[in-house]
């Protein structure tokens, strides 16, 4: 009995503790956001709180925390406010079998690749709630839009999480990272790694990053939520904490595609350079998904955003072809070499 | 061609309807009679030698209760030929009605909305005479010489300002 | 299975929508995401320009000119001011004709790039907004040496000017000039040539020539549809015929004539070609000339009516002016470029999606300013 109440405990401690690294990505993320954007704009970004403005998103947090919280008048209530809630399970339960490091994994699921494309499209459900319950045409647009977008981008990111599990022969995250200590050449470090192990390879890690943006939502695939036409899309009505609940899920979503990027293609948390073991695999690991993020950030500052039928095209005519290809090639290439 | 050509063109097919022709400097124009407006107006745009496709503006202009004249006044242009004519339209400051010519030229469809909605004047045949600028259900016209505020708006009360001598 | 019954939905993009250029409401009817008619309402913005305008004395008119189209202040004052000395018969200085041409060009660059910041804006990218607004504020300063505003100048009037321009001016604007002509490569590489820009903007909102000439399009609109015409080449006012200078056209480079990609692309041709006659004007600058000499003391103009057109930035801006003889106009009407723009947008609108009627909108480049006067 106490077994079983002590194994809970554990599992509400380790959830507790995975929300809390959640909220300290998102802070730290919204304020290197501002910053690089800042920068990108040839301005300084925030820079009165704290020093060079770091304390500028506990200082919004608290705002958002104290803010009013209106619904109007006639959303369908039961809904409006589960949909954050919906929106935010679909992205979390995939934290459960994510690693944090070498040996940091919540449940070493042998299908952990599959069960996280499997979870992750709960997120859909969330976002057509919150589009439908506030009751605002535009909200009901982006509701719709983001709905197509995320089912359609799912595709692409499968197949080329699919790779990495092809050149492993398993489905288990923690396998996939380990089978690129060695590589090319029989050497180790950045030679191991699985996006230059074959061309194809290399392909699928950049189709992955475009559709992982887009699953994301972010600019320029950001049409559910595009600032200048629909307000904030499908969170027009929400602010206050229900705001802030879905701007931590789009964050960690953010979180999610880099890691996995950083996991399955990019070696996980082993060094780049050969023979080196001094800096502790957890920095290389932080290192690797900070890159992708960065790339995200960087991208959404620089580009416009797609119409939502070229997106469709995009994701239909483009990517999953591609990534059909590289699927083929990379079987093609194990088989024969 | 100059504006003596273009009258006495005119002249020639509408007879009746030309009244007068003005060619003071700062002062040129042909007065026409509104009936027959619609069909001068095609005349206009669509014979080869006068060619007039852009209608640069269309005023609305409210000469008082004392002369009790109002006019509606055409810029007209031929981008081909590039010569300028300014037409005229005199009539009543009650009920003044007026063919349309936005179907000729587009410009004219916003054009005559507003006028419609500063003077009052109808322009018979547009599709869809509505108010422009101010809501719907505004009262009066505002543009013309006489025209008092009215007392209240949907319960709010609209301020009555006096004219204040703004220049000494 | 009974048909599937479906019903255009009649949404309210309204008056205040982070992408409408101003209090604008357009009501759109939609199918789906494809628009199938939008009836734009306006007179939000309504001031009585013209009432006021009756109960002033000509030069009192200038300041609410101005704040007519905001954006482009100083051509509103050049074109109100030359049409008042039009019916004076004024002889005006030659310093005070090149400083207005610098003003005037200097205010066009400042228009098109707001109208360049914020088509980027529409469409998704964030940053050119900043460059282009990084830009603008070089000429605000510029403005602000002069005549002490930013926005609202009240700067050219009747006959003359308000403020001489100060020592250190000319070097400034050269500065200027040198500093902007290579960031249009920049905006270029940025924007102009972005696949994804592309995407958006060409072939899309095609206005043919026809048409544009018809709804009275003007300015570089109506340039970007092919059409010749230019007024400060075609019916030269002021000393615009002493400088050398193309008219841009749009072209079939990328997508169609008439596009969306042609309108901003002539915007951004066309500062090139502004910076060009700034520094034509400056090379040329009288020294010495008093710029307040020519200023009548009463200005009462003989009886008369006549429609006066100047080039803005947007279009064709035309003032209908009819003059009693006395100190105060009888009626001014002021024929804004922007209202002839918008109203063609039902035309070109209908059969795009949502997105695009922002990008169109964009485009056409209006300011609710000087539609509602």
């Amino acid at each position: 009995m106490s077994d079983l109440v002590a194994t809970a405990l554990g599992m509400i401690v380790y959830a507790l503790i995975i929300f809390g690294f959640l909220a300290l990505f998102a802070l730290v993320a919204v304020y290197l956001e501002r910053k690089i954007s800042g920068h990108i704009q040839d301005r300084l970004g925030p820079m009165r709180v704290g020093w060079h403005g770091m304390l500028q998103t506990i200082a919004d947090t608290l705002k958002l925390l104290f803010k009013e919280d209106i619904i109007p008048a006639n959303a369908d209530r039961l809904l409006f406010k589960m949909a954050p809630y919906v929106l935010f399970v679909g992205t979390y339960l995939v934290f459960a079998v994510l690693p944090f490091g070498p040996g940091l994994i919540g449940a070493d699921l042998n299908i952990g690749a599959f069960y996280i494309v499997a979870v992750s499209s709960l997120v859909v459900i969330g976002m057509i709630m919150a589009g439908y319950s506030s009751n605002n045409k535009w909200s009901l647009y982006g509701g719709m839009r983001s709905a197509a977008q995320i089912v359609s981008y799912e595709i692409p990111v499968g197949l080329s999480l699919l790779i990495g599990v092809m050149m492993t022969s398993s489905l288990n995250l923690t396998r996939i990272v380990d089978a690129q200590i060695v590589g090319l050449g029989g050497m180790d470090g950045i030679f191991g790694w699985n996006f230059i192990q074959n061309p194809f390879a290399f392909l699928a890690f950049w189709v992955y990053v475009v559709a992982g943006t887009a699953e994301a939502n972010r600019t320029p695939f950001d049409l559910p939520e595009s600032e200048s036409e629909l307000v904030a899309g499908a969170f027009t009505e929400y602010s206050g904490m229900r705001w802030a609940f879905f701007f931590l899920a789009e964050y960690a979503n953010m979180w999610v595609v880099s890691v996995l990027g950083a996991i399955v293609f990019l070696g996980g948390w082993h060094s780049p350079i050969p023979g080196e073991d001094v800096i502790p695999g957890m920095l290389w690991f932080l290192f690797k998904v900070f890159t992708i993020v960065f790339l995200q950030i960087w991208a959404r500052w620089t580009f416009p955003r797609l119409r939502v039928d070229q997106l469709m095209v995009t994701c239909w005519k483009y990517l999953t072809p591609i990534a059909f290809a590289n699927v083929i090639g990379v079987g093609l290439w194990i088989l024969l070499f | 061609m100059t504006l003596q050509e273009i009258h006495s063109l005119l002249e020639q097919e509408f007879g009746q309807s030309i009244l007068e022709l003005s060619e003071e400097e700062f002062n040129e124009y042909i007065l026409l009679e509104s009936k027959d407006w619609f069909e001068i107006a095609t005349f206009l745009r669509n014979t080869p030698e006068l060619y007039f496709n852009s209608l640069k503006c269309l005023t609305g202009v409210d000469y008082g209760p004392k002369e009790e004249l109002m006019e509606v006044v055409y810029d007209l242009f031929s981008m081909e030929h590039r010569h300028h004519l300014t037409v005229k339209i005199q009539g009543p400051r009650e009920e003044f009605h007026v063919p349309s010519v936005e179907f000729l030229w587009r410009t004219a469809d916003w054009h005559e909305r507003e006028a419609y909605d500063m003077f009052g004047i109808i322009f018979d045949g547009h599709r869809y005479l509505k108010r422009l600028l101010l809501p719907d259900d505004w009262e009066g016209f505002p543009l013309k010489k006489d025209y008092e505020v009215q007392e209240y708006y949907h319960g709010i009360r609209v301020p009555k300002i006096k004219p204040k001598k703004l220049t000494p | 299975m009974r048909d599937l019954h479906t019903e255009e939905m009649t949404i309210n993009m309204g008056p205040q929508h982070p992408s409408t250029h101003g209090v604008l409401r357009l009501r759109l009817r939609t199918d789906g995401e494809v628009v199938t008619g939008i009836e734009p309402v306006l007179g939000y913005l309504h001031r009585c320009f013209e009432k006021h305008s009756e109960n002033l004395e000509y030069p009192g008119v200038i300041p609410f000119v101005d704040r007519c189209d905001y954006l482009a202040a100083m051509n509103n004052d050049h074109g109100y001011a030359m049409a008042i000395e039009k019916l004076l018969g004024i002889e005006i200085p030659e310093r005070v004709e090149y400083l207005r041409i610098i003003f005037a060009e200097l205010q066009r660059i400042a228009s098109h790039l707001v109208a360049f910041g914020t088509f980027g804006l529409d469409v998704g990218a964030f940053t050119p907004f900043l460059y282009a607004f990084r830009e603008r504020e070089m000429i605000l300063d510029l403005f602000e040496m002069t005549c002490g505003a930013r926005l609202l100048y009240n700067y050219i009037w009747v006959g003359g000017l308000s403020h001489d321009i100060q020592p250190g001016f000319v070097e400034k604007t050269y500065n200027f000039l040198d500093h902007f002509e290579p960031k249009i490569q920049e905006y270029n590489s940025l924007l102009t040539n972005n696949k994804i820009f592309i995407e958006r903007t060409a072939d899309v909102g095609v206005l043919p020539a026809e048409v544009a000439i018809n709804y009275g399009v003007t300015g570089p609109q109506l340039r970007a549809s092919g059409v010749d015409w230019d007024l400060r080449r075609d019916e030269p006012y002021s000393i615009y015929d002493r400088f050398d200078w193309d008219v841009i056209l749009g072209s079939e480079k990328v997508g169609v004539l008439g596009d969306c990609w042609n309108r901003y692309y002539v915007k951004i041709l066309e500062m090139q070609e502004s910076a060009k006659i700034i520094r034509q004007a400056l090379d040329d600058l009288p020294v010495d000339g008093d710029v307040q000499e020519a200023i009548p003391r009463k200005i009462r103009p003989p009886k008369g009516s006549f429609y006066f057109r100047s080039e803005n930035p947007r279009g064709e801006l035309g003032y209908y002016i009819i003059s009693d003889g006395g100190t105060k106009p009888f009626r001014v009407k002021m024929r804004s470029p922007a209202l002839c723009n918008l109203s063609v947008i039902d035309e070109i609108g209908s059969g795009w999606l949502v997105a695009d009627i922002v990008a169109i909108l964009g485009s056409l480049d209006i300011v609710l300013g000087e539609i509602d006067r």
